[in-house]
């Protein structure tokens, strides 16, 4: 369920980056004002509690297979909302830094789907209202399983937006979210139940450690920043990414759709004839279908579409090998210097 | 076990940090901010680009090279990661049939390229996502971080967990060792697996009182101070600059081709 950086346009990383972002610096300062120092130390090692349990499958019954828990809802029920969504953020900057699980620039979209709808979502809307005051086993069990699928639903269709709005893969939004929604109905009823067995055993063995986490402080302006956060998150995205990802050059392809592209009238001037033969020049591994189909019609006029010049293609792919043997040539040769040197030192 | 491997790689990208060059004395800030930059350039290309992406090789592999970190730990975690990423790459040559590339007898379409480029890209940002922990580590890149303005209540907490990810972590997998000696199953039932990890994190919060303790009678006063000497000089600077250009000159010609026709016009 962790995005790669590999599949996410800079405006929608961005943009869940902004919300992130946003959605950290609220859950910091909340923490600071519950001014509960031995929160520190209690988040750290729960952190790598969920680590630790990441780890530890759990046999799907009826199944050969297994699966374990995610964390995001274990850790709002004890630590409540903003501690857990601080919580997961490290957990996911950490795996994205040391094992490669997700990108950097993806960080903000999985903190997203990974940690907002879990500790901001599924927790104080479908947890706690199940839960009630957490007297009865069985409704702090079925609240578990119900808040873990929504958190996994809510957490899959975010990355099903994502990935269509960063428009680098081919897959449509129905294909993705019909591939997407039915395997993490399983993945979060397994999850749902793993985090109920461990909340049913926690009860038994020492129930006072469930009662120490505090209300959300004043749930309906929460839930009112949450809401508009989101909108607004979703409208930002829509929108940036409406404009900017599936085309990157989103100016270039307005501009060439307004212009009908070789009317564009160059002003007659030679600084700019030198930059666009340049950039004709350039442009070789056809950018976009169209951008190709230009440089065809400028070349010649009769020839159909498809037949994509080919010398420029092959002088792309030489000089993209070229690149490579130089970039793993000097790679080289400054490891060989440098040992050398250590060598010599 | 697959989950014991990975402790072990992060203790090579604990080693790698320890190490010491030129990259690794950096500030912080000036590796973080560069990473940022490359992964937002590498994103902005079009799918269907293959050969401009190819310089921007040279940011990994000169950063690996200059400090000397191991490579092999590296390739083998751009392997693990691999599967994701090109899962869902792999529709692309299903859904996008249109041709694009005629080579001799061969038409190669859209989809085959935009799949080759997320592959590129894939190898591109995970590296540099890599080489930064890898010539920085967790220390000194929260250090960086916090300078940079992340809350602070973040940058301890990440310093926390990764301080126990270790030691629970450990604790976790002697418990699951002792359940398979005497069960045999190496996924567990849900009632025993309720069990195991309740008990883990009983023991986990134990831990958390007794770190609370230790840290009151050493003066915790609710902040980490941090002690780093790293500042922002002209070494900084150049390094960002110089990159920073690099990247843009990369961004905007496609010097892949260029290097390419010109080596083909010296050729005949």
């Amino acid at each position: 369920m962790h995005m790669a950086d590999a599949l996410v346009s800079p405006a929608v990383g961005g943009t869940l980056w902004a919300a992130s972002a946003a959605l950290t610096f609220y859950s910091a300062r909340a923490v600071r004002r519950q001014a509960r120092e031995a929160l520190i130390p209690l988040m750290g090692v729960m952190g790598a509690f969920v680590f630790a349990a990441q780890m530890i499958n759990v046999a799907i019954p009826g199944t050969g297979s297994s699966g374990h828990l995610g964390g995001g809802l274990m850790l709002a029920i004890l630590l409540g909302p903003q501690a857990a969504f601080l919580v997961m953020a490290s957990i996911l900057a950490v795996q994205a830094l040391f094992f490669a699980d997700g990108g950097l620039l993806a960080l903000g979209c999985n903190i997203f789907n990974l940690g907002f709808f879990g500790a901001f979502v599924a927790y104080p809307l479908v947890y706690r209202p199940v839960a009630g005051d957490g007297a009865s086993a069985k409704r702090c069990s079925l609240a578990a399983l119900l808040a873990s699928i929504v958190a996994l639903q809510l957490g899959a269709l975010g990355v099903v937006i994502e990935t269509v709005a960063s428009g680098i893969t081919e897959l449509r939004f129905s294909t993705f979210a019909l591939l997407m929604q039915p395997i993490h109905l399983a993945v979060g009823v397994i999850e749902g139940l793993a985090t109920a067995a461990v909340i049913a055993f926690v009860r038994r063995a020492r129930p006072e450690v469930l009662l120490v986490v505090p209300w959300p402080v004043s749930r309906g302006s929460n839930r009112l920043l949450f809401g508009g956060l989101l909108a607004a998150t979703l409208l930002v995205g829509g929108v940036l990414s409406w404009f900017a990802s599936s085309h990157p050059d989103g100016l270039e392809w307005s501009i060439f759709k307004l212009t009908g592209g070789e009317e564009l009238a160059l002003p007659d001037d030679s600084l700019h004839q030198q930059l666009a033969s340049l950039q004709e020049r350039s442009a070789v591994l056809p950018d976009y279908s169209f951008q190709s189909a230009e440089a065809e019609a400028e070349a010649d006029e009769a020839q159909a579409w498809p037949a994509v010049s080919a010398g420029t293609t092959v002088s792309g792919m030489v000089g993209g090998a070229l690149t490579l043997c130089l970039a793993c040539a000097i790679g080289f040769i400054l490891r060989w210097q440098g040992s050398s040197r250590r060598a010599a030192g | 076990m697959r989950a014991e491997s990975r402790w072990l790689e992060l203790g090579q990208m604990d080693d790698a940090a320890r190490m010491d060059s030129a990259v690794h004395r950096l500030d912080p800030r000036a590796k973080i901010l560069v990473t940022l930059a490359f992964l937002v350039v590498v994103m902005s290309f079009s799918r269907y680009t293959l050969s401009a992406l190819t310089p921007l090789l040279f940011y990994p592999l000169v950063l690996i090279a200059l400090s000397r970190v191991p490579l092999l730990p590296l390739a083998r975690k751009l392997v693990w990661a691999a599967p994701f990423a090109l899962l869902v790459g792999a529709f692309n040559p299903l859904f996008d049939r249109e041709p694009m590339l005629h080579l001799g007898g061969w038409t190669i379409s859209g989809g085959w390229i935009s799949f080759a480029n997320i592959g590129i890209r894939f190898i591109l940002t995970v590296s540099a996502a890599l080489v930064l922990i890898a010539t920085t580590g967790m220390h000194r890149l929260c250090a960086g971080m916090e300078r940079l303005a992340v809350p602070r209540v973040l940058v301890a907490q990440m310093l926390f967990l990764y301080r126990y990810l270790f030691v629970v972590s450990g604790e976790g997998s002697r418990m699951v060792r002792a359940a398979q000696l005497r069960a045999g199953a190496s996924a567990l039932s849900l009632r025993v697996y309720g069990t195991l990890v309740g008990m883990l994190l009983l023991r986990s919060l134990d831990r958390a009182e007794r770190v609370h303790q230790a840290m009151l009678a050493r003066g915790f006063e609710g902040s980490l101070r941090r002690l780093d000497a790293h500042s922002f000089g002209w070494r900084e600077a150049a390094f960002v600059l110089g990159w920073l250009s690099f990247f843009a000159v990369a961004r905007v010609w496609n010097l892949a081709t260029l290097l390419g026709s010109a080596a083909m016009r010296a050729g005949g």
